[in-house]
C-alpha cells in the first residue's frame, strides 16, 4: 500500500477528483494548506507598510492505494492537475504499513 | 528521499523560513493544524460558562528533501524554532518512495 | 360680639384694598405681553436669548438634535472607532481594541460624572487664576444639572443633554490614542493612564477651548488670553490624542517582531464599517458643535461632508497613482483625515475652505503615514499619529486661515468684538492666534504624557509578558477569543 499525497492548485480539485473517480479511486482526503515554491507570491501595502505574502494557497489530496494501481493514479493526478504553468504542484509517494477501517476493524487493502 | 514533517508554535514559522533558506531550501506545504500534547491549554468564560480550550493552534510544515539534506534540515528547523517552554513541537521524518513534479512529470531527485 | 365681628369686617376691606393695589403687579408677572411671548419664541428660532418668560425651558428641536448629536458621537466610538481599529489590528488582538474603547466609554463617563463636567464646563473659579484653566468645583457629580439649560453655554439645550454631549467628546479622544499602542499595552496600564491622561490634560484643555472663562475661547470668552477658536476639536481631541500618542508609543516601543514579521490588518471589512461609522457619527460631532439646530450646525453638516469625501478620494487617487492601486484602507484612511481636518474649522468655514481642507487632508497624512513613519521607523500601529496629530494641527491652523464671520456670526460679534477676535477674522492675523494655541496644546500633551506614562510605567509596568504579547492580548488579557471556529 502507498500513501499518494498530491499537493495541487485549488482550482483544479474538481478536476482531479473527476480523473480520480474515472479510474475507480473512491476515498480521499482534502486539506487546504499554503504551498511555498518557485511560484512567487504577492506583495500587499497597507499605509506605506509592505507585506510580501510568499505562501500561495493550494489544496492537499491524500489517497492511500494498493500497490499495483499507483502508478495510474499518479498519471491521473498529473494530467488532470497539469496546467503547464509554475505552480502547478508536487505528488509524493510513501510507503504505508498497515491501514484499518474503524467501522469493520477490516486490514490491508481490503480496508482501503 | 524523505518527508520532513514540523509541527511548531505559529509565530515562529517566520523564523523557521528564514532559516531553511538559508540552506536553500525552495518548496515546503504549511497547514495549520492543532496540536494537543503536553502543553496545557487555557479555559475560556463567557458569561459564567467555562469552556476548556486544549486544542493549542499548531503550524505543520511539510518539506521533501533528498536524504543527504535532512539532518541538517531538522537541525535548522529545531534551532529556529526552539524557545525552550513546553510546546515547542515536534519534527518527523517519514521515508518518501517517490516525488512528482505535475507540471513536468520529472521524478524522483529531479523533482525536488 | 359686635366688637369681634367689626374687627373681621375691617380686616377683610383692609386685605380687598391691598389685593386691589397689587393686582397690576400681579398681572404683570403671571403673564407677560404678546410682544414679550413673540420675542421669546423668535429667540427660540434665532438661537438666541429667551429673556425672562421662558427661562429654564428647553427648546425642543434644539434639544432633540443634540439629544441625536449626543448618540451619534457615542456612535463614533463604540462601535465606529472600535471596529475600524479592531480591523486593522492582528486577529489574535481584535478583542483587545473593543475592550479598551469599552473600557474607556465606562471609566470616562464615571470621571466626568465625578469631576470632568464640573472642571471643563463648571465656573465657580472664575477670577481665581486658575479660572483660565479650569471651571470649578459647582457641578461636581453632575449636582444641579437638570434639564434647564445652563445658558452660558446654550440657550435652548438640557445642561443635562449638554452634559452627555460632551461627554462623549471625552470618551472618544483617549480612545484615539488606543491606535498607536495596540496590541502591546497591558489593559491596566490603559486604564491608569487613561484616567491620569483626562484629569491632567483633557479636562483642562477642553476649558481652555471650550469653557465659559477658558483663556484660548476666542468665539465666546470676552476675556479669553488667546482668542483662538476650534469648533469641534481640532486641538482638544485630535491633537491632544495624537501627540499623546506619538510619545506613549515612543516611550513604549514597538511591538514584538516590528518590521520582520506580518502585522497586516485582519479585517478590512471590519475597518471599513467602521469608518463608515465614524463618518456618520461624525455629523453629531462636528454639526452638534453648534450647540443648536441652527444655521451654523446646517453649514459644518455641509462642509463635513464635503472635506471628507474629498479626502477620501484624493487619499484612494494619490495610491492608484503612485501604487498602482486604490486601497480600501487609503479611502477609509483619507475619509477619517478629512474629517479630523475639517473638525476644527466645520462650522466656521465655507464650502470653498472644506474643500481645500479636503484636499490637503488626503494628501499631507498620506506622507506621514507612508514615508515620514517609515523613515524615523516608530511604530504607531494604527496611525493615530499620522492622521489625528497631523490633520488635527493642520486643521487648528488652517481654521485661522480660512474661518470666515460669513458663516458663523460669532466671529463677528458678541465676544469676539470685545477681545479682537472679529478684528483677526476680517483683517486677518488670526492664524497667529491659533499657532499659539496649538503651541499651548503641543507643550501640554506630550509634556504630561511624558511623565505620566513614566509613572505608569514605574507603578504597574505598561507592557505584558512577550509570551502574553505573542499568544495575543485577547486570551491572555481578556479570557476570550475574537473568533471561535
Amino acid at each position: 500500500m502507498k500513501l499518494i499525497v498530491a499537493i495541487i492548485k485549488p482550482f483544479k480539485l474538481e478536476e482531479v477528483k473527476e480523473a480520480l473517480a474515472g479510474i475507480g479511486v473512491q476515498g480521499m482526503t482534502v486539506t487546504e494548506v499554503k504551498g511555498f515554491g518557485r511560484q512567487k507570491g504577492h506583495t500587499e501595502v497597507y499605509r506605506g507598510s509592505e507585506y510580501t505574502v510568499d505562501f500561495l494557497p493550494k489544496v492537499k489530496v491524500e489517497i492511500v492505494v494498493a500497490d499495483e494501481i499507483v502508478a495510474k493514479v499518479i498519471a491521473a493526478v498529473v494530467q488532470s492537475a497539469k496546467t503547464g504553468k509554475i505552480g502547478d504542484g508536487k505528488v509524493f509517494v510513501l510507503p504505508i504499513d498497515e491501514a484499518v477501517r474503524i467501522r469493520t476493524g477490516e486490514q490491508g487493502e481490503i480496508a482501503l | 528521499m524523505k518527508l520532513v514533517v514540523a509541527i511548531i508554535k505559529p509565530f515562529k514559522l517566520e523564523e523557521v523560513k528564514e532559516a531553511l533558506a538559508g540552506l536553500g531550501i525552495e518548496g515546503m506545504t504549511v497547514t495549520e493544524v492543532k496540536g494537543f500534547g503536553r502543553q496545557k491549554g487555557h479555559t475560556e468564560i463567557y458569561r459564567g460558562s467555562e469552556y476548556t480550550v486544549d486544542f493549542l493552534p499548531k503550524v505543520k510544515i511539510e518539506i521533501a528533501l533528498g536524504d543527504e539534506l535532512v539532518a541538517r534540515t531538522v537541525e535548522a528547523i529545531v534551532k529556529s524554532a526552539k524557545t525552550g517552554k513546553i510546546g515547542d513541537g515536534k519534527v518527523f521524518i517519514v521515508p518518501l518512495e517517490d516525488v512528482v513534479r505535475i507540471r513536468t512529470d520529472e521524478h524522483g531527485d529531479a523533482a525536488i | 360680639m359686635t366688637l369681634r365681628f367689626s374687627f373681621v369686617r375691617r380686616t377683610i376691606w383692609l386685605c380687598l384694598v391691598v389685593v386691589l393695589c397689587s393686582l397690576p403687579v400681579l398681572a404683570e408677572q403671571a403673564a407677560p405681553s404678546m410682544d414679550q411671548r413673540v420675542a421669546a419664541l423668535e429667540a427660540y428660532v434665532t438661537n438666541t436669548d429667551p429673556g425672562k418668560s421662558l427661562t429654564g425651558v428647553p427648546g425642543p428641536g434644539h434639544n432633540g438634535w443634540m439629544m441625536t448629536s449626543s448618540a451619534l458621537v457615542l456612535f463614533m466610538t463604540l462601535p465606529g472607532l472600535a471596529l475600524f481599529y479592531g480591523g486593522l489590528v492582528r486577529r489574535k488582538n481584535v478583542l483587545s481594541v473593543l475592550a479598551q474603547c469599552l473600557g474607556i466609554a465606562g471609566l470616562v463617563t464615571i470621571l466626568w460624572w465625578a469631576v470632568g463636567y464640573s472642571l471643563v464646563f463648571g465656573q465657580s473659579f472664575k477670577g481665581s487664576g486658575i479660572g483660565r484653566f479650569l471651571g470649578g468645583t459647582e457641578f461636581m457629580f453632575l449636582r444641579g444639572v437638570t434639564s434647564a439649560p445652563n445658558t452660558d453655554y446654550a440657550f435652548w439645550v438640557s445642561q443635562n443633554v449638554f452634559a452627555m454631549y460632551q461627554l462623549m467628546f471625552a470618551i472618544i479622544t483617549p480612545a484615539l490614542i488606543v491606535g498607536a499602542i495596540a496590541e502591546r499595552m497591558k489593559f491596566s496600564a490603559v486604564l491608569w493612564f487613561v484616567t491620569l491622561w483626562m484629569l491632567v490634560v483633557y479636562f483642562p484643555l477642553a476649558h481652555m477651548i471650550w469653557g465659559a472663562t477658558g483663556m484660548m475661547n476666542g468665539a465666546a470668552n470676552a476675556g479669553a488670553a488667546i482668542t483662538a477658536i476650534d469648533f469641534a476639536g481640532g486641538t482638544v481631541v485630535h491633537m491632544s490624542s495624537g501627540w499623546s500618542a506619538l510619545i506613549l508609543c515612543l516611550i513604549i516601543g514597538p511591538r514584538i517582531g516590528f518590521g520582520r514579521e506580518k502585522m497586516a490588518p485582519h479585517s478590512m471589512v471590519l475597518c471599513m464599517v467602521g469608518t463608515g461609522m465614524l463618518w456618520v457619527g461624525w455629523y453629531g460631532f462636528n454639526a452638534g458643535s453648534a450647540v443648536a439646530a441652527d444655521g451654523i450646525a446646517a453649514n459644518a453638516f455641509m462642509t463635513t461632508t464635503l472635506a471628507a469625501a474629498v479626502a477620501s478620494f484624493t487619499w484612494g487617487m494619490i495610491e492608484r497613482v503612485f501604487r498602482g492601486h486604490a486601497s480600501i484602507l487609503g479611502f477609509c484612511s483619507g475619509a477619517v483625515a478629512g474629517l479630523v481636518v475639517i473638525t476644527p474649522a466645520a462650522g466656521f468655514v465655507s464650502s470653498t475652505g472644506a474643500v481645500i481642507l479636503g484636499l490637503i487632508a488626503g494628501s499631507v497624512p498620506y506622507l506621514f503615514v507612508t514615508s515620514v513613519k517609515a523613515k524615523f521607523g516608530y511604530d504607531d500601529a494604527l496611525d493615530t499619529f499620522g492622521v489625528h496629530a497631523v490633520g488635527g494641527t493642520m486643521g487648528a491652523f488652517l481654521t485661522g486661515l480660512f474661518a470666515t464671520g460669513a458663516v458663523n456670526s460669532n466671529l463677528a460679534g458678541g465676544a469676539a468684538l470685545k477681545n479682537g477676535l472679529a478684528k483677526l477674522v476680517t483683517e486677518g492675523g488670526l492664524w497667529h492666534e491659533q499657532l499659539k494655541a496649538i503651541i499651548l496644546t503641543l507643550f501640554l500633551a506630550i509634556a504630561a504624557t511624558f511623565v505620566l506614562a513614566h509613572l505608569v510605567k514605574m507603578v504597574v509596568g505598561l507592557r505584558p509578558a512577550p509570551e502574553i504579547e505573542r499568544q495575543g492580548l485577547d486570551l491572555m488579557e481578556h479570557g476570550e477569543e475574537g473568533y471561535i471556529e
